[in-house]
């Protein structure tokens, strides 16, 4: 027989009670681990979707230099800032397409047909020429017009144009760059043609060695921007970064709510110490009397509260994992995110909350009881 | 030399009303084996007298000696260990911890005095000379008769092999033939075990058993 012993004994003595705050502690360490795997796996899922253009900076008017398009000049300039690397300028537009009788609109990237491979890779068919009539299409884009017939080999109208798909673009995922998977990529000399522009939007700069990333950057602030703002030069890292801050912004704002839940285990607890201390008050006079003192009485009530929020927290961790891997594969739809060991450690964090949440709702009563009066309490009735 | 001393002994409680003398000056010597009675009306200061010699409590002024240690400057820490090691307490509603079995309530001293190893065999030792049969060792003490419990707080308290024996009113909850046979077993243990008893009772028919017997009056030795 220990201290512990007499502790898990009382627990078990009101067993409804322990119950109830049991489940209350439970309850908040699944709000705090799933609340925190839901916000993480907000995080993992745009990690997913751009973690392949890390080596990339985009280079795009200054919003106050009042134009909202790069000139030829520009982007030339741009090029001879980068050196070795590869300047790809871009330009967007946005037009109906028609295949057959089908209408259909859709989004337009026109690149120069030299740059197109440095920056897409081709599923099926071939890139497209300056020379030729050609276009590709995204692999969505691919998917999703098997009704009006956009596929490879197709001819594509646009305006009183019509153009041949040439090939089908490897899915990409959403970039910070361009998201072509829905899109048709034309060669920037048609576009030029067809719509009579010169100007770009953007210029996308890949860089070979990421290591190079702030030189580059620095680069193309140096010769564009040495006298006023022409242009903002951003990298996708520091996107990345900035996504990734807002994730985990949220992500603490959904534990706060979870911590609330716990918070509330927490009182429970405490109400549930208080009324044990007070029935014992007279238990507590004869222990002391007979020699227990005020830091073993302490560390018995103090073991009650653990082993409340241990059974709790264990609980919760169990069904954590249930809810978490719900919500991973109905909220993220990949249920993979739970074994991420950032989302794992949700889970872990969530338990040693409930774990120390109990414990410091224990700490009071367990205070009061130490330091009641032995005599006036085998006097308590 | 004495196993309780009291010299000049005071305890004064201060009140809003106005401080309330307990006890007022107090001189008391109990020798080794001794049997002690305390006796006299409520309010005269028999509790306040119990609860100093018990260590439950200091002395305002004066100075109290127990098993050759003076209590006057002990802290919460010292005066817990002086119960636990020299003070065996029998109490008037036995005062068990109803979540123990009875072999545990008696191993409790033992191993808050930490003889884990030797305290099974100790308080069963302690038990058997009570009177309490072996098939009730496991039961908890609910389910024992008033009778039984107070045999078990007896060996609870004589389970460390304390210097002194303190009884408060230890029959006051039993009915005569049951108080008759716990007198006769404390009446025992001091007789033949040497145990020193110092008892509170209003029962003038416990005068039988004592050597000696103090009346208080108003705080005061009568």
């Amino acid at each position: 027989m220990t201290f512990f012993d007499l502790a898990r004994r009382n627990v078990s003595r009101h067993w409804l009670r322990s119950v109830l705050a049991v489940i209350g502690i439970a309850i908040g360490v699944v709000a705090i681990a799933t609340l925190g795997i839901m916000g993480n796996s907000i995080g993992l899922m745009f990690n997913d979707m751009v973690s392949d253009v890390g080596d990339t900076i985009i280079v795009s008017p200054a919003t106050r230099s009042g134009t909202t398009e790069l000139t030829e000049r520009q982007v030339n300039d741009i090029t001879r800032a980068v050196g070795s690397n590869r300047a790809i300028p871009f330009a967007t537009t946005f037009d109906t397409v028609t295949v057959g009788e089908a209408k259909s609109g859709a989004m337009i990237y026109a690149i120069p047909a030299r740059d197109i491979p440095f920056l897409l890779e081709m599923e099926a068919g071939a890139y497209p020429k300056d020379t030729g009539s050609g276009c590709v299409i995204g692999k969505k884009l691919a998917e999703n017009s098997k009704d009006t017939g956009l596929k490879l080999g197709a001819r594509a109208t646009i305006g009183n144009e019509t153009l041949r798909v040439v090939g089908v673009l490897e899915e990409r995922g959403m970039g910070f760059d361009i998201n072509p998977d829905y899109a048709i990529i034309v060669p920037y000399s048609w576009y030029s043609r067809h719509y009579d522009k010169d100007k770009y939007d953007q210029v996308i700069v890949k860089v070979r060695d990421v290591n190079d990333l702030d030189a580059v950057k620095e680069a193309i602030e140096q010769k564009m921007n040495r006298r006023e703002d022409v242009v903002n030069v951003m990298d996708t890292r520091g996107i990345l970064k900035e996504v990734f801050a807002a994730a985990e912004s949220i992500t603490v704002f959904l534990m706060g709510i979870g911590a609330v839940s716990l918070i509330v285990a927490g009182v429970s607890i405490l109400n549930v110490m208080l009324m044990s201390v007070t029935e014992r008050i007279k238990e507590i006079g004869v222990l002391r009397s007979i020699g227990t003192r005020r830091s073993e009485v302490m560390r018995m009530f103090i073991y009650e509260a653990l082993i409340l929020g241990v059974v709790g927290a264990v609980i919760g961790g169990v069904l954590s994992f249930g809810t978490g891997y719900a919500i991973t594969a109905v909220f993220a739809g990949n249920p993979d995110y739970l074994f991420n060991p950032t989302s794992l450690l949700y889970i872990v964090f969530g338990m040693a909350f409930g774990v120390a949440t109990s414990a410091a709702s224990g700490l009071y009563p367990a205070w009061k009881a130490a330091n009641l009066n032995p005599i006036q309490a085998l006097r308590h009735e | 030399m004495p196993v309780i001393s009291f010299d000049a002994v005071t305890k004064v409680y201060p009140l809003p009303a106005g401080d309330v003398v307990a006890l007022a000056g107090i001189d008391l010597a109990i020798e080794e084996g001794e049997f002690v009675l305390v006796m006299g009306p409520s309010g005269s200061g028999k509790s306040t007298l119990l609860n100093i010699m018990g260590s439950l409590d200091v002395p305002t002024t004066g100075e109290v000696t127990i098993a050759g240690r003076r209590i006057g400057g002990l802290g919460d820490d010292e005066l817990t260990l002086m119960r636990r090691d020299h003070i065996g307490f029998i109490f008037q509603q036995f005062n068990l911890i109803p979540l123990l079995s009875v072999v545990e309530n008696v191993e409790y001293p033992l191993i808050l005095k930490g003889r884990r190893d030797t305290s099974r065999a100790r308080a069963e030792e302690v038990l058997a000379a009570v009177g309490i049969p072996g098939s009730h060792f496991s039961h908890k003490p609910g389910e024992l008769s008033g009778g039984q419990q107070q045999r078990v707080a007896i060996a609870r308290a004589l389970a460390n092999d304390p210097d002194f024996l303190l009884c408060d009113e230890p029959t006051g909850n039993l009915d005569s033939k049951t108080g008759t046979a716990i007198m006769d077993l404390l009446d025992r243990m001091n007789r033949e075990e040497g145990k020193t008893v110092v008892m509170v009772t209003h029962d003038p028919r416990m005068t039988e058993y004592a050597d000696r017997t103090i009346r208080m009056v108003d705080g005061r030795l009568a």
